[in-house]
């Protein structure tokens, strides 16, 4: 980042391509719509570009950056929540491009047996669900935990909250994905 | 207990807490549980496939960020318009031209006695020419002019 603060366009292309397939992701689990989460990515990198002169090191660079994403996607979650509350949870996977991909590869290379197919797709829909039912901090902290890795005291600078408001957040958070999932945490935690 | 479970399970806890709590869950069977149920979820949850940004996120983001306006310091601002850069210099010569100038009316420690030794003078002037009476007086009689002049036309 001090590279891209120096003017060095290039370091700029080298954090985008490091960067953008992690920030989208979360945004497209934070918001559950590609074009939406993709959206919001490029206005989080071209805040990162226009701020790159006054960019002062005191933080680490992915804190400051999914700090910008999550104040992003929170902001966007609770102006669309109205509109998605009438977005039925069974409409169809095919109107998700995240479905659509994953069918065609795991059809064609991955599982033959179409059943088998069937049954890691439901399961995959209720993980989905389930994430999606968390509340919006809640959401976001299990988030940046599980699929960023970040510490506890990189997700409270993210968060603007204390290490020990975050382990609550996040004891709440895996408390209610572990009562959501049950039936496969139960089939889980038997193997 | 139930705060250090996420930390249990993350091995982020110091050795001492670590060890407290390996000691606890041998005996609570409730908090075994937990633990178990917890790293259950944390597997169930790397189930969801990543997705990859669309072929047109790095074209879009590139036309993006050609489309910020530059951000110019003043050189560059300079440097881009000579005219300003030239009058700007002038400007600068002036000042500098003026202020020698101006440093060179300073007075020295010789005009500064002088200036002392006819302070009396100047406040009795000041005195005299604000001092109201004086006012009243009589202005100079003409005649004296004429008397001045009267020789002269003799002559």
């Amino acid at each position: 980042m001090l590279d891209v603060k120096a003017g060095d366009e290039q370091s700029f292309a080298l954090l985008l391509h490091r960067y953008r397939t992690p920030l989208v992701n979360f945004l497209y689990r934070m918001v559950r719509n590609r074009e939406q989460a993709e959206d919001l990515a490029q206005e989080v990198f071209l805040r990162v570009y226009r701020a790159r002169e006054d960019y002062v090191p005191s933080a680490k660079f992915t804190t400051w950056l999914f700090r910008i994403a999550t104040n992003l996607a929170l902001n966007s979650v609770r102006d669309n929540r109205y509109q998605r509350m009438e977005i039925s949870l069974d409409a169809p996977v095919t109107a998700d491009a995240e479905d659509g991909e994953e069918k065609k590869l795991d059809v064609a290379e991955m599982h033959p047996n179409i059943e088998q197919h069937l049954v890691e797709e439901t399961r995959r829909k209720m993980i989905r669900r389930a994430i999606e039912k968390l509340p919006e901090k809640q959401r976001a902290a299990v988030l940046l935990h599980k699929y960023q890795e970040l510490d506890y005291g990189e997700i409270s600078k993210i968060l603007e909250c204390s290490e020990s408001a975050l382990k609550s957040l996040l004891f709440r958070a895996y408390e209610t994905l572990r009562v959501e999932l049950a039936p496969l945490v139960a089939q889980r935690a038997a193997q | 207990m139930e705060s250090k479970i996420l930390g249990y399970m993350d091995g982020r806890l110091k050795e001492g807490e670590r060890l407290e709590m390996e000691k606890h869950l041998s005996t609570c069977a409730v908090c075994q549980l937990r633990v178990n149920e917890f790293r259950a979820v944390h597997v169930l949850l790397d189930e969801l496939p990543m997705i990859e940004p669309s072929a047109a996120f790095d074209v879009r983001m590139q036309a993006r960020v050609a489309a910020e306006p530059a951000k110019q310091n003043w050189w560059a601002w300079f440097a881009s318009s000579p005219r300003v850069a030239f009058a700007a210099s002038m400007l600068v010569v002036a000042m500098v031209w003026v202020g020698s100038q101006t440093a060179d009316t300073t007075l020295n420690a010789g005009d500064i006695d002088k200036i002392n030794q006819n302070m009396s003078v100047l406040e009795n002037y000041d005195v005299i020419s604000d001092f109201a009476p004086l006012s009243d007086l009589p202005q100079p009689v003409q005649a004296e002019d004429t008397s001045d002049t009267k020789p002269n036309q003799q002559m």
